[in-house]
């Protein structure tokens, strides 16, 4: 045991980039995913929905935690040792696609139908309908909710700790085993994770009132 | 792919039995994290609406530091932080701290929702009619804030439900920590997990089926004709 010195903070702080790099790639890999899953879930074809559909709900009925258990020790089943950084990586944008596909899919339909069909009938086929008149007009509409939900996978990421990827809580619990200042170590944790968050939060909130007020008229 | 998936193992009535022990734990544990984080919510809401400024900043300030860290985080600082201060539990009683003091976080925002979209006509011909501010609250605003709240603390307890299997870092009794010790005594994780993922989405889907059930039951629908 020894005591906790100011390069153990700074030691902390600088475990953020772990952090804050497995939230942006989890989101790039989770928006890919996403994407598919809401236009599969808007799609006319019902088997197609149907798949949407069943993903969500597996991924939203079940534990994160356990999601990623599966990925990581998944790769004993095609014989590769998945280490934690791809097991996280990929673990949690699978659980984001389905989050977001949702959120996404909600964006999608909020886009009057009318605008669908007159892309149709000018004979735009389905892609360009899809990525030309109807995702930019839903955007507007998912900016609000897809920023809150990187509130959640930020949060989330401090799930990867468990399977000893290092990053902000498992920093935490590496520095808290060789000085014993639990209160200390965790306290700082919690407070950087806020400072990450809370500005997230914020903005949503106030992107949500901005859009609100749009839609009042 | 050569894998050859050994279901055998885990499902002896040992390994089985120990999964579904672990079930009941955590089916225990979030029904006693949803009762009393619904208690602490509509206590919390209530002040967060009408309490004073003092109160209300507290409430606001608890909500937002709560939401916006992990709950792993969340659960060392009651389990490892609290008894250097010398406020310690066993981790059964840590879990249950942990999961009350996030679920009510989340719950008072939607309790505040639903008491908000509640007109304030409702409560004043309540005081008109002479009952106190609290019987007008407890007789005629909850029950009608109570069924634009079902829908969302029925998405809300599930994810408690869900966020229960991260106590067993604590190592609690639940489904999470008996799937771990199944799989390292049969050293087959994988099958492991693929049995407990299936109870975890069973369990889920029952939450949801009871929620739709009491919704149903308690708020049936008006026949408009």
């Amino acid at each position: 045991m020894r005591t906790l010195t100011f390069t153990d903070i700074e030691f902390l702080v600088l475990a953020v980039r772990w952090t804050l790099l497995l939230s942006a790639l989890a989101f790039a890999g989770g928006a890919v995913v996403g994407i598919t899953i809401a236009l599969m879930r808007t799609a006319q074809h019902r088997p197609q929905r149907y798949l949407a559909i069943a993903y969500i709900r597996l991924f939203q009925g079940t534990p994160l935690l356990l999601q990623l258990f599966l990925v990581f020790f998944g790769g004993d089943m095609i014989g590769v040792a998945v280490d934690p950084w791809i097991a996280a990586m990929l673990g949690l944008s699978l659980n984001a696609g389905a989050f977001l596909g949702e959120i996404w899919r909600g964006a999608i339909q909020g886009v009057s139908k009318g605008q669908l069909e007159a892309a149709r009938s000018l004979g735009l086929h389905y892609l360009p309908t899809m990525f030309k008149i109807v995702l930019p007009q839903a955007l507007r509409l998912a900016v609000a909710p897809t920023v809150g939900f990187l509130v959640n996978l930020v949060k989330s990421t401090s799930l990867a700790s468990i399977l000893g990827f290092v990053e902000l809580i498992r920093a935490g619990q590496l520095l808290n085993n060789a000085t014993f200042r639990p209160f200390v170590i965790f306290g700082t944790v919690a407070l950087i994770y806020f400072v990450i968050c809370w500005p997230l939060t914020v903005a949503s909130r106030r992107l949500e009132k901005r859009l609100a007020l749009a839609y009042r008229r | 792919m050569n894998y050859i998936f050994q279901f055998g193992e885990i499902l002896k009535p040992v390994n089985l039995d120990e999964l579904l022990w672990g079930m009941l734990y955590t089916l225990r544990l979030s029904a006693i994290s949803m009762v009393l984080s619904l208690v602490f919510a509509i206590l919390g809401a209530l002040v967060r609406t009408s309490g004073p400024k003092w109160a209300q900043a507290i409430v606001i300030a608890y909500v937002e530091i709560i939401r916006n860290t992990p709950f792993l985080v969340q659960i060392f600082m009651i389990f490892f932080g609290l008894p250097t201060v010398g406020l310690s539990f066993d981790a059964n009683t840590a879990a249950v701290i942990a999961m009350v003091l996030n679920g009510s976080a989340y719950t008072i925002e939607i309790v505040r929702a639903g008491i908000e979209s509640i007109t304030h006509g409702q409560m004043e011909a309540a005081r008109a009619l002479g009952l106190h501010t609290l019987q007008s609250f407890r007789l005629v605003v909850l029950p009608q804030a109570l069924k634009v709240m079902l829908a969302p603390l029925g998405s809300q307890f599930i994810l408690l439900m869900l966020n229960s299997s991260i106590v067993s870092v604590v190592s609690a009794d639940e489904l999470m920590a008996a799937a771990q010790d199944v799989q390292s005594r049969t050293f087959r994780p994988f099958e492991t997990y693929i049995i407990v993922f299936v109870i975890y989405f069973v369990v889920s889907m029952l939450f949801q089926a009871a929620f739709a059930l009491i919704d149903r039951w308690a708020f049936p629908r008006v026949e408009h004709r």
